[in-house]
């Protein structure tokens, strides 16, 4: 089967029809004619197939008709020689419609066949809703970047509020005036905590190799092989064991809360909360955000731990320190300072995950796709945020000398 | 401040509920233009139409979820929207709404999904609440399930505990957002059995959104009809009236599941020209 060309020009016949061929099939060419029966019917007839695969025809050669005299009154169709069909003929005779809007004349559907008559009213039955229709949206330069900034200003102003409204909630909870239900905080304790112990010893455990291994190949040189100790833990305990604790929870249980909340979301079970006068940030949002400010500390002090015990290993198997003189080195480089430090950080890095977790699902639309997104978000989010916020204490600790 | 319902003031008196000149859109894009309706206390008020004709729109800000654009809805003669924040929480706790699959909270059982509004609102002991838990089950026929959670239930079932939910406060205002979209039609005919027997039993005011027709004839005591290419009421009235004594095509088609004619959704945009 040859597939249909494109449109040709309308050549006029030796009966003085304007007749156009839109495209060569199997079955013959599918041709258009327009003919004139007097000043009361204009004639269009369709033949040969119209089983058309590419190239849906235009209705040009009927409007070049009409515009070249006065329109008659009516137009109608001759099907005799028209072979299979598919929605391309549908179209035409839409395309054919509107021009008998536009001229003002009566489109004689009675001459269609019973089963393209009924396509078209079946097309026709519902009007374009004059007001459904979209903008096409401006492409510009400046509109993009004046969307995003705009974008970017509403997200900002989403977190603000569900931070204020989290610390409202906090105040709540303070006051003793308790909205949420004690056993899904145990849970969800027992979720941010224990449960990620192994992925964060798994992690944390080979922080405290790289660190160790790279260090070594530069101590080495100076003969200096023991502050291996000191850089192990001094990199661990106040920089690489909260960052390292709040981008495994943050890819672990951020991602889960985004994609709970937006769950619930799409289920209508947010909106159920609202309707019974129950605020959703007191009842969800808040265990979170306390489940996760709890727990990273801890999980920090177990990373820094896990770290170090990491650096030994390699220390005392390949660099010839004895496992004494590391554990001494690294109790003396470890300071109340920076150990209180990472604890610190690590709380507030939890508190971040869990904003933008709950954030990015309370934000979430109303189907399965905007779940998929909520939580993409929610990663990129926390982490983000996890990395400006360790830059702001970095500049707040240089600033007062810590 | 705390309202209530029953001694709130009430210049129209009968009135439990009153649309006044809503109109409702998302964005730029208007959905509900100019509504304005009347329900009398203990009536069962369907809003119904086709789908995307606003009807959910509409609920949405009769429970709280979305402010009008404009107009008022008054409940016993208190606008909604204007009470505050503190108010209008006082008002929700006098509603119950039934959403469309049921909208249980998922981590709960159906025990502890009807016990959270008693333990929120009420001071009842963990014993009374547990009784008044096993009532509204028993209720809705699901007695002995209160163990179960949402997600080992029929949807049906799921349905019936969101009734139960909705009912834990004993609301004066129970609303229902498509309450049988998801069942058969044995299961669709008991919900409204349920919906009529809580008018008589409790005398609550009932709202009810809706596209299926049996549903429509069989507990509407008071309908409206919203039109989705003018966004506006096309019609209200009792539907087994609108269905005898209606002229509108549109109606009629509607009301009839097209059997009679095949008007156009839009008179006079027929076919031909």
């Amino acid at each position: 089967m040859k597939d249909s060309t494109p449109d040709q020009p309308a050549k006029r016949t030796r009966s003085g029809r304007d007749e156009t061929t839109v495209g060569v099939l199997a079955g013959g060419p599918a041709t258009i004619r327009v003919r004139r029966d007097g000043d009361e019917l204009l004639t269009v007839e369709v033949a040969g197939d119209w089983r058309m695969r590419r190239g849906l025809p235009g209705a040009e050669v009927v409007e070049k008709e009409l515009q070249q005299q006065a329109p008659p009154r009516t137009m109608g169709f001759d099907l005799t020689g028209l072979g299979g069909w598919n929605s391309g003929l549908v179209s035409f005779v839409l395309k054919c419609h509107e021009s008998c809007k536009r001229h003002q004349m009566r489109f004689a559907d009675e001459t269609l066949s019973p089963g393209l008559r009924q396509l078209v009213h079946l097309a026709l039955a519902v009007p374009e809703s004059k007001d459904a229709r979209r903008e096409p949206a401006a492409s510009g330069m400046l509109h993009r970047l004046g969307a995003a900034a705009m974008e970017s200003g509403s997200q900002g102003l989403g977190m603000v509020t569900l931070l204020g409204e989290s610390a409202l909630a906090f105040l709540t909870f303070l006051r003793g005036d308790v909205r949420f239900r004690w056993p899904d905080l145990w849970l969800l304790l027992q979720q941010c905590g224990p449960e990620a112990l192994g992925v964060v010893a798994l992690i944390n455990f080979l922080v405290g190799v790289i660190l160790a291994f790279v260090g070594s190949v530069q101590l080495k040189q100076f003969g200096a092989s023991i502050y291996v100790a000191d850089l192990v833990a001094i990199g661990t305990v106040r920089e690489m064991g909260c960052i390292m604790t709040g981008v495994i929870l943050c890819g672990r249980t951020g991602a889960a809360f985004a994609a709970q909340l937006g769950a619930m979301k799409v289920n209508e079970e947010i909106d159920a909360f609202r309707t019974f006068a129950i605020s959703p940030i007191e009842f969800l949002v808040l265990p979170r955000i306390l489940a996760l400010f709890l727990m990273m500390p801890l999980l920090c002090v177990f990373a820094d731990a896990i770290a170090i015990f990491g650096g030994f290993l390699v220390s005392v198997s390949m660099l010839d320190v004895t496992p004494t003189e590391y554990l001494r080195r690294t109790v003396e480089s470890i300071t109340l300072t920076n150990f209180l430090l990472g604890i610190v950080k690590g709380g507030f890095f939890g508190i971040l995950v869990a904003v933008s977790g709950c954030l990015r699902g309370m934000q979430c639309g109303t189907n399965a796709a905007a779940v998929g997104r909520a939580t993409t978000s929610a990663v990129v989010t926390g982490i983000t945020s996890i990395v400006a916020a360790d830059g702001v204490f970095a500049v707040l600790c240089n600033a007062l000398g810590i | 401040m705390d309202m209530d319902l029953e001694t709130a003031e009430d210049p129209a008196k009968g009135v439990g509920i009153e649309i006044r000149n809503v109109t409702m859109a998302y964005g730029s894009q208007v959905v509900l233009r100019d509504i304005r309706v009347r329900v009398k206390r203990g009536e069962v008020f369907v809003i119904m139409g086709v789908s995307g004709g606003g009807k959910t729109t509409l609920l949405k800000a009769m429970i709280g979820l979305k402010p009008p654009l404009q107009g008022q809805i008054l409940y016993n003669g208190v606008s909604f929207w204007d009470a505050g924040e503190e108010g209008r929480q006082a008002m929700l706790r006098r509603f119950g709404v039934l959403f469309q699959g049921g909208a249980l909270w998922s981590s709960m059982t159906l025990a502890e999904n009807v016990a959270l509004p008693l333990e929120e609102y009420t001071d009842l002991n963990p014993a009374e609440i547990d009784e008044i838990v096993r009532l509204k089950l028993a209720l809705v026929g699901l007695a002995g399930f209160g163990d179960y959670l949402p997600s080992e239930l029929s949807g049906g079932m799921r349905q019936r505990a969101g009734l139960a939910r909705a009912m834990a406060l004993d609301p004066e205002i129970l609303f229902f957002d498509e309450p049988s979209a998801s069942l058969d039609p044995i299961s669709s005919r008991r919900l409204d059995d349920l919906i009529l027997e809580l008018r008589d039993s409790l005398g609550a005011t009932i709202v009810v959104v809706t596209h299926e027709l049996p549903s429509i004839l069989a507990i509407g005591d008071h309908a409206i009809f919203l039109d989705p290419n003018t966004h506006t009421m096309r019609a209200e009235g009792n539907p087994r009236e609108l269905l005898e004594h209606s002229a509108d095509p549109y109606l009629q088609e509607f009301l009839t599941r097209g059997a009679g004619s095949r008007t156009p959704l839009t008179p006079g945009t027929g076919t031909t020209s």
